[in-house]
């Protein structure tokens, strides 16, 4: 029997993510991927997927999503007020639920979450990724956020027969200092070490391609430079002096001038900024950056012992 | 003998490197870009995972879990390495011929630009096909190429207001470049023509029609030519 899931409400936008695109960016292809790839790893690890299957990426408010088999499931980022058939469904942990109905609800102390399902969300790899380009309008499916009537397939997974939700009582949370500024590497541009004298808002215009800055204005060159790579993390600095912080959909190449970039280790917070929020940057040096990764893959590698250890047991 | 360009390192990302040979579009430049782009693939150290050439700089991202000092030195040594910069550009590059059917509904901005240079329609097209290309980069969009090597006499500025809908293949003129929009999409460049060729197609390998360093010209064709080759590439 194939294993499905029926997509009853898409949720504000929800995106097949995986681990994203390497090895195209010279072809102008985006990187894409989960927001926080780490967060989907170990949503994935939760429910016995591989590290890089496919998970859901939700923004502000998940979906409703219909199975018409038992699955195990694991939600990882902001905290969501899931439902099944009624009943709350706790996060950070795997959850075993029969077919029925799963409510995902609106996100509460951050922007987004990852959804893994056992056997991962199946549709067919695009330039050997699964993630939705949604610029490039491919990859996912079809290239495009969930919609109502949306089916999905479903890989082989480990689910068992449940009559009612059931899940352990331990969870993980990986989530990230949020009241830390956000440290950033400075480039040599002049108004690199002023991004972190101003207090800055995310704008609602957002989204997955970057995060636009609401503030005063940085003294900012008129007119583009030449066209130069960028990367997720590039803090790029317009004409207007408002700058813009690329996240996983930026494009490959881009002619405004950079400030720097954010550190590897605070990329995952990125994605939890909510439209309005209040953003502060803080200037960090190389090995300061290095020591912070380092310490972030250390951090994610115990976790993901922990689940190792607990998970035989459920 | 020591004829590599100067080339400074930057911080791109924790997990890339940029490599600026320069801030200005020149041949030379975009030249040295390719040869290293070109070299680094030869090499393909196992930390390799990206190579984005731009007019005047490379990209180069890595495995996160590397070092980047230790990358930062490989990189350097490549430099400071004559034989590596040294690498003509031509050795990777390749020639393509792109056909393009010019004006009509195909090139909408063919007859504005060619009164605005002072020339007839036919000696627009006849200029334009005329010039040898070079794919300096591929980006703002899957699979655009930003060609340069256009007749700086044939240099036009950007519509004030962008259109909201330029349509695939079409040929166009932005500033002293030209470019070919792979996919339906907004845009702001002069429209010559449109080739039938899809450029860019995600489930074939490799995805692009253009690689960064080809060598481009176009041929013009009639509407009769696109539409036979329109369907060719439809059926294949």
């Amino acid at each position: 029997m194939t294993r499905e899931v029926h997509v009853v409400a898409p949720g504000l936008l929800t995106t097949v993510q995986d681990g994203g695109r390497s090895g195209w960016r010279h072809l102008g292809v985006a990187h894409a991927g989960a927001l926080d790839p780490d967060a989907a790893r170990l949503a994935n690890r939760l429910v016995g997927n591989d590290a890089g299957a496919a998970v859901l990426e939700l923004t502000l408010r998940g979906p409703a999503l219909r199975f018409d088999a038992p699955v195990r499931i694991a939600v990882i980022g902001a905290a969501t007020s899931a439902r099944f058939d009624g009943t709350r469904v706790p996060c950070g942990r795997p959850v075993d639920l029969p077919a029925g109905t799963l409510e995902l609800g609106s996100l509460h102390g951050g922007a987004r979450a990852w959804l893994a399902i056992d056997g991962g969300i199946d549709v067919a790899p695009v330039l050997g990724s699964r993630s939705t380009d949604l610029r490039g309008g491919f990859g996912g499916l079809d290239g495009r956020a969930l919609r109502a009537g949306d089916v999905l397939p479903l890989g082989a997974g480990v689910a068992t027969r449940v009559d009612v939700p059931q899940a352990p009582a331990w969870w993980i949370d990986p989530a990230h200092d949020r009241h830390l500024p956000i440290r950033y590497r400075a480039s040599a541009h002049p108004a690199a070490s002023a991004l972190a004298r101003h207090r800055w808002t995310i704008s609602a215009s957002s989204n997955r391609q970057g995060l636009r800055l609401q503030g005063d204005a940085l003294p900012a060159s008129g007119g583009d430079g030449v066209s130069e790579p960028v990367a997720p993390g590039t803090i790029q600095l317009p004409a207007d002096g408002c700058p813009i912080v690329l996240l996983a959909d930026a494009q490959t190449v881009g002619g405004y001038a950079k400030l720097g970039h954010v550190i590897a280790a605070d990329l995952p917070r990125l994605a939890q900024c909510v439209p309005g929020q209040p953003l502060q940057f803080a200037p960090v040096d190389a090995a300061t950056a290095h020591r912070l990764a380092c310490a972030a893959r250390a951090r994610i590698a115990r976790i993901g012992v922990m689940i190792d250890a607990r998970l035989p047991a459920i | 003998m020591t004829s590599h360009p100067a080339c400074d390192i930057e911080a791109l990302a924790d997990d890339a490197w940029l490599l600026r040979f320069g801030d200005r579009i020149d041949p030379g430049l975009n030249a040295a870009v390719h040869a290293m782009a070109a070299r680094l693939r030869t090499l393909d150290p196992p930390w390799l995972r990206d190579v984005v050439p731009a007019f005047a700089s490379l990209g180069v991202f890595f495995d996160a879990t590397e070092p980047p000092a230790r990358v930062h030195a490989a990189l350097r040594a490549l430099i400071e390495d004559d034989g590596a910069m040294s690498l003509p550009a031509s050795a990777a590059a390749r020639f393509v011929e792109i056909p393009v059917c010019y004006g009509g509904d195909y090139g909408p901005d063919l007859d504005a630009c060619a009164a605005e240079l002072g020339l007839t329609p036919a000696g627009l097209v006849e200029r334009h096909a005329a010039g040898e290309y070079t794919v300096a980069m591929i980006g703002f969009a899957p699979g655009f190429p930003y060609l340069s090597g256009l007749d700086p006499a044939l240099a036009l500025p950007r519509l004030a207001t962008p259109r909201a809908r330029v349509a695939a293949g079409s040929v166009a003129i932005g500033g002293a470049q030209t470019g070919i929009y792979p996919r339906e999409s907004p845009g702001g460049w002069r429209l010559l023509g449109r080739t039938p060729w899809t450029l860019f197609d995600p489930h074939r390998n490799p995805p692009a029609r253009l690689r960064p360093g080809d060598r481009v010209r176009f041929r013009a064709i009639d509407s009769n030519e696109f539409a036979r080759l329109a369907a060719e590439g439809a059926a294949s």
